[in-house]
C-alpha cells in the first residue's frame, strides 16, 4: 500500500537559519502521526513545508504516491488541508463564517455550496445559527471548530494539525480533540499533528516523532512512550517534564 | 501563621457597551507565608484578582472590597503614591511573557539595578553586587555576561529568570506570579519553577500562583483556589486535589489527556448554569 | 423566529445574525454608531452633504447666472441684500458662482479619489504581497513620484498636457496615488504572513484572488480615511492650479481661479477673493473632520470587538 505521506531527507533553510535538517518519515493511510518538540524544534516548519507554506531546500515529499514539486496544484489542496494553532489569527477578521466556508467551494467550483456549508457546520457541532457571525462574535473553541469545518469542506484525505488546541482552555481542548477524533473516524482521515504536549499527542496519535533543533530525535509508538520504552535522553526529559513539578526534583 | 494578605468580598467590574460586567464577583481568601494557587479558565477572573491586589487594574475598571489588607495596610484606602511604593518593594508580580515585561532598550543588569534603587537608597557598587547575586540566585551561570545583555539577546527561559531576579531583588514579602511559565518550553518550565520554589521557601515569601493548569498548580502550591465565572467554587489543600468535590474542579481534572491512560472520547465538562450563580 | 418582537436596534446588534444581509447591516450599524458618537465628525459630514446638495440643486439655489453679469450696473458691488456675497469685476454674483463652483470642486475630488485610490491600492497590495523584484520595482516608481512636491509635479503634468480642468484632475490623480500605495503596502505586509491568509493559500486560491478578495478589503478602511483627509489637499492643489491659470479656464467658476481673478482687487474689494477662499476653507475643514471621524469608526485596531 502506498503511504499517505512519505517525507525523505527534508531540509528547510530560511536565509542562514536551518529550520529543518534531513528529516524522513512515512505515514500510512488512515494513520495518525504526531510530531513533538519544543519551540524551535522544526515541527511546525515540517508541517508548513508539506503544505507549501515553507520553502523546501532539499529532500522530497510524496503524497499518496505523487511527488510534490515547488508549486502545489489545486488537486493537492483537495487532498491536504491544515488547521492552525491560533484560532484568533486563522479566521479572516472581516468575513463571516458563511463567507469563510464559501471561499474554498468557490475556488474549486462546487455548485452545491449551500448544502455543503450547512452540512460542514453541522459536522463540527455548530449548527446553522453560527453561519452569519463574524469571527469576533465567536469564542476560541467555536473559532477552532469553524477552522476545522473550513479544512474539511474540501473533503481532504490528509489533515495537518498545527497545535490545534494549545491556545484553548483545557475543557475546550477536550471537546476539540474529541471532535477531531470523531471526524477522523467518520472520514477515515490521515492526521499529522504537531504539539508540544506529549499527553495530547499520545492521546491522539498511533505513532510519533520527537524533534529537537530541527532534527529527528526518535520515532516510536505511543504505547512505547506511555510505557517509558524510550531510547533517547531528550525524550526521557520531555516525559519527566510532562509529569509536572516535583518539589524536591 | 501570620496573615500576610486578607481579601474579603473583592469585586472588579468593567463598563462595556451593554453595561457593567463583573470580572471578579466577591472573592475572599487569606494568605500567610505560603504558596497559594489560583486556578481557572480564561474569563474566570483569576488574573483580575491578582491585578487588583497588585493595584494594576486597568484605569476604567472599578474595584470594591470589604477588606483588602496587606500586612495591616488597607489597600483600598492607600493613595496612588503609597501603592507605588508598595509595588516592587513589598509586593511584586511576574507576568506571563518576559518579552513584554522587560524593557527592550535597557540591559538586564541595569533594569535590576533601577528596580532596586527605586526602593532602596543603595550605592552604585552595592546595587551592582546585589543584582549580580540575584542573577546567580536564579541560577544564571554567567551573571557578569547576562548583566550586560539586552532582553532580545536571551532565550525565553533566561528572560523569565531575569524577570524573577528583577522582581525579587528588592526583597518583597508577597509575590504574585501570573502564568509565569506558560510561554516557556516544558523542560525550561521545570527549571524556572524549581528556582521560584527555592527562592520562595528560602525567603519566607507569600506566593500567589495564578494559572490555568490545575495539575501544575497543585504540584507546586500548598493550597489551591479554583475560580469559575468570577467566583471561588472550591478551595482545598493541594495534596487533596483528587478528593475535590465541586463538579467543575473534577471536570477540569478529568478532561486533560494523560499519558498511558486510554480514554476515547475524553470526558468533557458539562457547564451547569448554577455554578456561575 | 420572534423577530417581530425585537426592536430594529436589537435586530441590528444581535450576536446571532440570521442572514448575510443582517450580518452586514449589523456591522454597518456598529460602525455608524461609533461615527455618530463623534460630534465634530458629524459636523464634517453635514458640511460635505451640504456641498453635495448645493452641487445637485445649483440651478435652483443660485439666484443669478454664474457666467453672465451686468457689467453696467453691478460691477464689484460689496455684499448687500441683492448680492449676499457681492459681485466680481464682470458684474457676476459671487454666491451664484460659488454654488456652481461646488460642482467643479466635487468633480475634482470625486474623480481624483476614483482614479488615485484604486491605483494606489492595487500597486501597494501587489507590491506587498508579491515581494521580491515586483515590490522593488513598484516601490522605486512610487519613490520617484514621492520625491517631487505634489504641486510642482502636477504643474509639470498640466504644462505637458495643456491647461484645463480635465487635465488638472488627471495631473492631481497621478501625483496623489503614491502615498496610498505606501499605506496599502504597509498594511499588506502586516497581514500577508498571517494564518488566515495562509489558510486561503491552502485552499488553492490564486495570488490575484488573495490580493483582490482577502487583502484589499483589509486595506480599504485605512485608505478611505487617508483619502478623506487628503481631500482638503486635493481641493487646495486644484485651487492652486486654478489660481495659476492651469486648471479650470474662464469663465468656469472654479474657486481657485476665482481667487486668482479677485487678487487684483484684494485691497479695495476684498470680498471678491475672500469669499471663494472662505468656501475652500469650510469644505477642506469638513473633509478633515469627516476623515478624523472615519478613522475612529473604521480603524479595526481601535475597535476589534
Amino acid at each position: 500500500m502506498t503511504a499517505a505521506l512519505a517525507i525523505d531527507g527534508l531540509s528547510v533553510v530560511f536565509d542562514d537559519f536551518v529550520a529543518l535538517e534531513d528529516v524522513s518519515l512515512t505515514v500510512a493511510p488512515g494513520e495518525s502521526f504526531g510530531l513533538v518538540g519544543e519551540s524551535g524544534s522544526g515541527k511546525s516548519t515540517l508541517l508548513r513545508a508539506v503544505a507549501g507554506l515553507a520553502p523546501v531546500s532539499a529532500g522530497t515529499i510524496v503524497v499518496d504516491g505523487k511527488m510534490l514539486g515547488d508549486k502545489r496544484d489545486k488537486a493537492f489542496y483537495r487532498q491536504v488541508q491544515m488547521v492552525f494553532q491560533d484560532p484568533y489569527g486563522s479566521l479572516h477578521p472581516r468575513q463571516t463564517v458563511d463567507r469563510l466556508l464559501l471561499e474554498p467551494l468557490a475556488i474549486h467550483g462546487f455548485d452545491d455550496s449551500e448544502s455543503r456549508i450547512v452540512r460542514a457546520l453541522d459536522e463540527v457541532g455548530l449548527g446553522a445559527s453560527f453561519r452569519f457571525r463574524y469571527s469576533h462574535q465567536l469564542s476560541g473553541g467555536q473559532r477552532q471548530r469553524v477552522a476545522i469545518a473550513r479544512a474539511l469542506i474540501l473533503e481532504p484525505s490528509i489533515l495537518l494539525l498545527d497545535e490545534p488546541t494549545s491556545a484553548l482552555d483545557a475543557s475546550v481542548q477536550a471537546e476539540v480533540l474529541n471532535l477531531l477524533e470523531q471526524v477522523r473516524a467518520a472520514r477515515k482521515l490521515t492526521f499529522v499533528m504537531v504539539s508540544h504536549d506529549l499527553a495530547v499527542v499520545t492521546h491522539m496519535c498511533d505513532r510519533l516523532m520527537v524533534m529537537q533543533h530541527g532534527q529527528a530525535v526518535e520515532q516510536l509508538a505511543s504505547t512505547d512512550l506511555a510505557a517509558h520504552r524510550v531510547t533517547q535522553d531528550y525524550t526521557r526529559s520531555l516525559l519527566t517534564a510532562s509529569e509536572g513539578f516535583r518539589r524536591n526534583g | 501563621m501570620s496573615t500576610l494578605l486578607d481579601v474579603r468580598d473583592l469585586r472588579v467590574s468593567f463598563p462595556t457597551r451593554t453595561g457593567m460586567v463583573e470580572a471578579v464577583r466577591g472573592v475572599s481568601f487569606t494568605l500567610g507565608r505560603e504558596r497559594l494557587g489560583i486556578v481557572g479558565e480564561s474569563g474566570s477572573g483569576k488574573s483580575q484578582t491578582g491585578r487588583a491586589i497588585m493595584g494594576l487594574t486597568p484605569e476604567h475598571g472599578r474595584i470594591s472590597a470589604e477588606k483588602l489588607e496587606f500586612n495591616g495596610i488597607d489597600l483600598t484606602k492607600a493613595s496612588k503614591a503609597e501603592r507605588r511604593a508598595l509595588r516592587g518593594k513589598r509586593i511584586a508580580m511576574i507576568l506571563q511573557d518576559p518579552k513584554y515585561s522587560l524593557n527592550p532598550v535597557m540591559s538586564i543588569g541595569r533594569q535590576i539595578i533601577e528596580t532596586l534603587r527605586t526602593h532602596e537608597p543603595v550605592g552604585r557598587a552595592e546595587a551592582r553586587r546585589r543584582a549580580l547575586d540575584m542573577l546567580a540566585a536564579v541560577q544564571i551561570r554567567d551573571p557578569e555576561r547576562v548583566f550586560d545583555l539586552y532582553p532580545h539577546e536571551v532565550s525565553g527561559g533566561m528572560g523569565q529568570r531575569a524577570m524573577i531576579a528583577m522582581m525579587l531583588v528588592a526583597g518583597p514579602e508577597l509575590l504574585i506570579a501570573d502564568e509565569p511559565t506558560s510561554a516557556l518550553d516544558v523542560t525550561v518550565q521545570l527549571d524556572v519553577l524549581g528556582i521560584l520554589h527555592r527562592l520562595v521557601a528560602d525567603r519566607g515569601m507569600g506566593l500567589i500562583f495564578i494559572s490555568h493548569d490545575l495539575r501544575l498548580v497543585s504540584s507546586f502550591c500548598d493550597r489551591v483556589i479554583v475560580m469559575y465565572a468570577g467566583r471561588i467554587v472550591e478551595e482545598l489543600p493541594a495534596s487533596r486535589l483528587s478528593e475535590a468535590e465541586h463538579p467543575y474542579t473534577r471536570g477540569l481534572l478529568n478532561c486533560m489527556p494523560k499519558i498511558g491512560v486510554d480514554r476515547h472520547p475524553l470526558p468533557v465538562l458539562d457547564r451547569k448554569p448554577e455554578w456561575a450563580l | 423566529m420572534s423577530e417581530t418582537a425585537m426592536t430594529r436596534r436589537e435586530w441590528l446588534l444581535t450576536d446571532r445574525p440570521q442572514s448575510r444581509l443582517q450580518a452586514r447591516l449589523g456591522r454597518a450599524y456598529v460602525t455608524w454608531r461609533r461615527f455618530a458618537a463623534n460630534r465634530l465628525a458629524v459636523i464634517g459630514m453635514l458640511i460635505i452633504l451640504g456641498l453635495i446638495v448645493l452641487a445637485i440643486f445649483a440651478p435652483l439655489l443660485a439666484p443669478y447666472s454664474p457666467y453672465v453679469g451686468d457689467l453696467a450696473k453691478s460691477r464689484l458691488l460689496p455684499p448687500d441684500a441683492a448680492h449676499w456675497l457681492g459681485t466680481d469685476d464682470q458684474g457676476r454674483d459671487i454666491l451664484s458662482r460659488l454654488i456652481y463652483g461646488s460642482r467643479l470642486t466635487l468633480q475634482v475630488v470625486v474623480l481624483v479619489a476614483i482614479i488615485a485610490a484604486p491605483l494606489g491600492l492595487l500597486v501597494g497590495t501587489v507590491a506587498g504581497y508579491a515581494g521580491g523584484w515586483v515590490d522593488a520595482v513598484l516601490m522605486r516608481i512610487t519613490d520617484i513620484f514621492l520625491a517631487f512636491p505634489k504641486l510642482v509635479l502636477a504643474l509639470a503634468f498640466v504644462a505637458a498636457l495643456g491647461p484645463g480642468i480635465g487635465n488638472a484632475i488627471i495631473a492631481i490623480a497621478i501625483t496623489s496615488w503614491p502615498p496610498y500605495a505606501r499605506i496599502a503596502r504597509a498594511e499588506t505586509l502586516t497581514v500577508r504572513n498571517s494564518d488566515y491568509i495562509s489558510a486561503v493559500r491552502l485552499m488553492g486560491a490564486s495570488p490575484w484572488r488573495i490580493v483582490l478578495r482577502h487583502i484589499m478589503p483589509l486595506c480599504i478602511s485605512s485608505l478611505i480615511v487617508r483619502v478623506t483627509l487628503d481631500m482638503a489637499g486635493i481641493i487646495l492643489t486644484a485651487a492652486g492650479l486654478g489660481f495659476l491659470g492651469l486648471g479650470a479656464q474662464p469663465p468656469l467658476p472654479e474657486w481657485g481661479a476665482m481667487i486668482a481673478s479677485g487678487r487684483r482687487f484684494i485691497l479695495d474689494q476684498w470680498w471678491v477673493a475672500a469669499m471663494p477662499g472662505f468656501a475652500i476653507l469650510v469644505v477642506s475643514l469638513g473633509f478633515n473632520l469627516l476623515g478624523d471621524g472615519l478613522r475612529d469608526a473604521l480603524d479595526p485596531r481601535g475597535s476589534s470587538q
